[in-house]
């Protein structure tokens, strides 16, 4: 993974340094909330409900295992002892106190870590496919890419007060595991004439009150480009974007507003007037050599791409069979496979992990994937390169520490925001409609049988949650001050992205979980040989769900 | 007050240019500052004066027409609505990189120090502020970052191309 060199880690620690100053301020009384608020939010500082609460940039989702031991350190010293994995690859930690927070963020610099642009109205953390640079449906690694654009919108004078948030994504492979059709940029590799590999742009994806999907405004564009591109983009929509109407204000709906077609030509004029302007946005080959021997592949061994032991212990042990069978995907080098770890035991807080476990992972990374791992956008994590015949040893190191739970992108995987729990917007709390969903399907069988089927809630319109984009999207809701859960189904963040439908009427705290069993024994009754949740719901409709649900409901 | 960015430290100067506002005359002699539309409309009469002439552009402004011919001004000053308002970011780049703007480039508005570094880097020089107040504050903002991550046209070269650069020794020592 990319290391730090003489550079970053001078403009990290003087940053460090700069906030340091800034919270003297602010608790010295010279610097107001108000005024101190543009401050902290540089910093991934949020005001929540009860407390501050700090998110850490994990770029483009990458942890070494000495990260991570240094995030399990923070949460033990500055926080209650865990931390939180975000939908966007990064880390946030819920309690930390104000005066905290320089130390905190001189421990992350240690460890070539920081907290930049993880809020404000910038652009945010790169994220990308969590089994970049190992899967087999890999046109290219995307990772030496993010890095790119990393280091170019760290703190960009021009960019760093943009009309609203900016969230970029990028994907190197066939499948897209990055939902780049619901990022402001979303960045797909392809292949243009001569087969030479660039990028595919789209712009103006996003989720939030009004969910769009983005649309495709450059079929190729060459890599030295990139930066240039990008430029043009951000410069128009600084430009243009709008500036009166909070909701309003994302790329999305400048998009929406004058037409991609429109949007495109004007990013093209501003990107030709850049480029003729001068060269200095394209990075020099040497500095992208220099970056791009940072991903290299790792020193795999050659290995058979059958390992006995491990066909051994699957035959003797069902649970181990199970998680491998849900929790592992294909690895591109013979003999090995990508590991996903689950923040998401039966009953638990999707993403939490406390710092005990946290440090038993990177243990584990040591011993097994090369002392790295990654965050996925569904906050669970992976070792990306780990031997066949060491998976075995692996689970039942997880499964000590209750970590070897067999759900990866199951039913029990659910995404859940915040929600009343921590969040001074929430209408409704969303982690324990989480946790009772969990319990309620927790069997395991079950859970298999059901299939792939994700259930994502929010528990407001912002949709943190990402609620739109769930197999079974749930919204909390507020009726006259009584806690109510919208339900939409059909919504997907993959290649066919699409945004859910509502279901019908809102329904209550204690009827919610009986509405997601009814959805899921409708599914059952009426899937046919070998189909998933959302091969089931495209071919029949909402229609079948609407009668069962509201039939059921009214018994 | 003028913080005026004087051989890369800040310094307090006179401002020198009246402001004149849309509805009033423009006086005979002495610099004045009037807003882009009018400059625009009576370009043949403001730039026949002898003395110098510098335009406002309001938030919303747009560039149209004035780029091309800012080389005839003194003077152009940009205005920060309120501080969330990034668009003079970008409004300063393009006055500077795309239509080589030489003269002073001020920020007027809601100008906090901790943007300073920011707009400095966009070419601005000069910054319209309400006191005389932390000089030294000033020039600690614009030192607090010394690396860049990109290159705005304020003639500092960014890592990538400093790294790209480097002997393959210099290589070596910077990620042992
Ligand atoms: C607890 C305090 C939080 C508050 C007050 C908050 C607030 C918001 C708001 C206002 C939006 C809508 C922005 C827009 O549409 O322009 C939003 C979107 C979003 N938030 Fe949060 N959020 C919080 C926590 C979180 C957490 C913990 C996560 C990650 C697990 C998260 C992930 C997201 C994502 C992914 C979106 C995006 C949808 C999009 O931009 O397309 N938020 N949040
Ligand atoms: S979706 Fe709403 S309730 Fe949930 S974290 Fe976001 S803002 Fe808070």
């Amino acid at each position: 993974m990319y290391r730090y060199d003489e550079f970053d880690h001078k403009i990290v620690t003087e940053r460090v340094e700069q906030f340091r100053g800034q919270v003297a301020r602010r608790l010295s009384g010279e610097l107001s909330e108000d005024e101190f608020k543009p401050l902290r939010l540089m910093n991934g500082l949020y005001l929540q409900l009860h407390a501050y609460m700090l998110r850490v940039a994990v770029p483009y989702g990458t942890l070494s295992s000495k990260q991570l031991r240094q995030l399990a350190h923070i949460a033990r010293k500055y926080d209650k002892g865990y931390a939180h994995f975000t939908t966007r690859q990064n880390v946030q930690y819920n309690w930390p106190r104000l005066a905290d927070v320089p130390d905190i963020l001189k421990d992350l610099a240690d460890v070539e870590m920081h907290a930049l642009q993880t809020s404000g109205n910038c652009i945010r953390n790169i994220t990308t496919d969590p089994y970049a640079g190992v899967s087999a449906d890999e046109l290219e690694d995307p990772r030496p890419w993010a890095e790119i654009l990393r280091q170019w919108s760290s703190l960009h004078p021009e960019f760093s007060f943009l009309p609203r948030k900016f969230k970029i994504a990028i994907n190197g492979a066939k499948e897209d595991r990055a939902a780049i059709l619901f990022h402001d940029i979303g960045i797909g590799m392809a292949r243009g004439d001569n087969d030479e590999v660039g990028f595919r742009v789209y712009v103006g994806g996003g989720q939030g009150r009004t969910p769009m999907i983005a649309e495709c405004i450059r079929e190729f564009l060459p890599k030295a480009d990139l930066l240039a591109y990008m430029e043009a983009i951000l410069r128009v929509y600084n430009r243009f974007g709008r500036r009166d109407n909070l909701y309003k204000s994302r790329i999305k709906i400048l998009v929406h507003q004058i037409g991609a077609e429109d949007m495109a030509k004007q990013v093209e004029v501003e990107f030709a007037a850049i480029q003729k302007q001068s060269d200095s946005l394209k990075v020099p080959q040497k500095e992208v050599d220099r970056i791009l021997a940072y991903f290299a592949p790792k020193n795999y061994e050659s290995l058979g791409e059958f390992a006995p032991e491990t066909e051994e212990a699957r035959l003797a042990d069902e649970a181990f069979a199970r998680w491998l069978d849900v929790n592992t995907a294909d690895h591109k080098v013979p003999g090995y496979r990508i590991v996903n770890i689950s923040t998401k035991p039966i009953g638990g807080i999707p993403g939490d992990m406390s710092a005990d476990d946290m440090d038993a992972v990177a243990d584990l990374a040591d011993k097994f994937s090369f002392s790295e791992l990654r965050v996925t956008h569904k906050q669970n994590l992976t070792f990306t390169d780990v031997r066949r015949k060491d998976l075995h040893a692996l689970w039942k190191a997880l499964d000590e520490r209750g970590l070897a739970s067999a759900n990866i992108s199951l039913i029990t995987d659910q995404i859940a925001c915040p929600g009343l729990d921590y969040c001074n917007l929430a209408n409704t709390r969303s982690i324990p409609i989480a946790q009772e969903i969990s319990q309620r399907f927790e069997d395991a069988d079950l859970q298999r049988r059901i299939g792939r089927l994700h259930i994502n809630i929010s528990g407001c319109i912002n949709a943190c949650g990402h609620h739109h984009v769930g197999h079974i999207g749930i919204l909390g809701v507020d009726k006259k001050g009584v806690e109510y859960y919208q339900v939409g189904l059909g919504g997907s963040s993959d290649n066919n992205g699409s945004i859910g439908k509502i279901v019908g009427p809102a329904f209550a705290r204690n009827e919610i979980v009986d509405a997601i069993g009814t959805i899921v024994d409708t599914y059952l009754d009426q899937r046919v040989d070998g189909e998933e949740f959302l091969d089931t719901y495209r071919r029949i409709g909402l229609q079948p769900f609407k009668e069962t649900l509201y039939d059921t409901a009214q018994h | 007050m003028i913080l005026r960015n004087i051989n890369n430290r800040f310094e307090f100067v006179e401002d020198n240019f009246e402001r004149i506002e849309d509805d009033a005359p423009v006086p005979a002699t002495g610099a004045v500052l009037v807003s882009a539309n009018r400059w625009l409309e009576e370009h043949d009469a403001l730039s026949g004066r002898a003395e110098p002439v510098g335009v406002w552009i309001e938030g919303d402004g747009d560039l149209e027409g004035l780029g091309e011919k800012c080389a005839q001004l003194e003077l152009v000053a940009l205005r920060f609505p309120v501080f969330k308002d990034g668009r003079a970011y970008s409004q300063a780049r393009l006055l500077r990189e795309r239509y080589g703007f030489k003269g002073e480039l001020r920020a007027t508005g809601n100008i906090l120090r901790d943007q300073l570094a920011f707009m400095e880097r966009c070419g601005f020089d000069a910054f319209e502020l309400d006191e005389r107040v932390g000089l030294e504050q000033f020039n600690k903002a614009l030192t607090e970052i010394s690396v860049c991550y990109q290159p705005t046209g304020d003639g500092r070269v960014p890592v990538y191309q400093l790294r790209a650069a480097r002997t393959p020794l210099e290589q070596t020592r910077a990620t042992a």
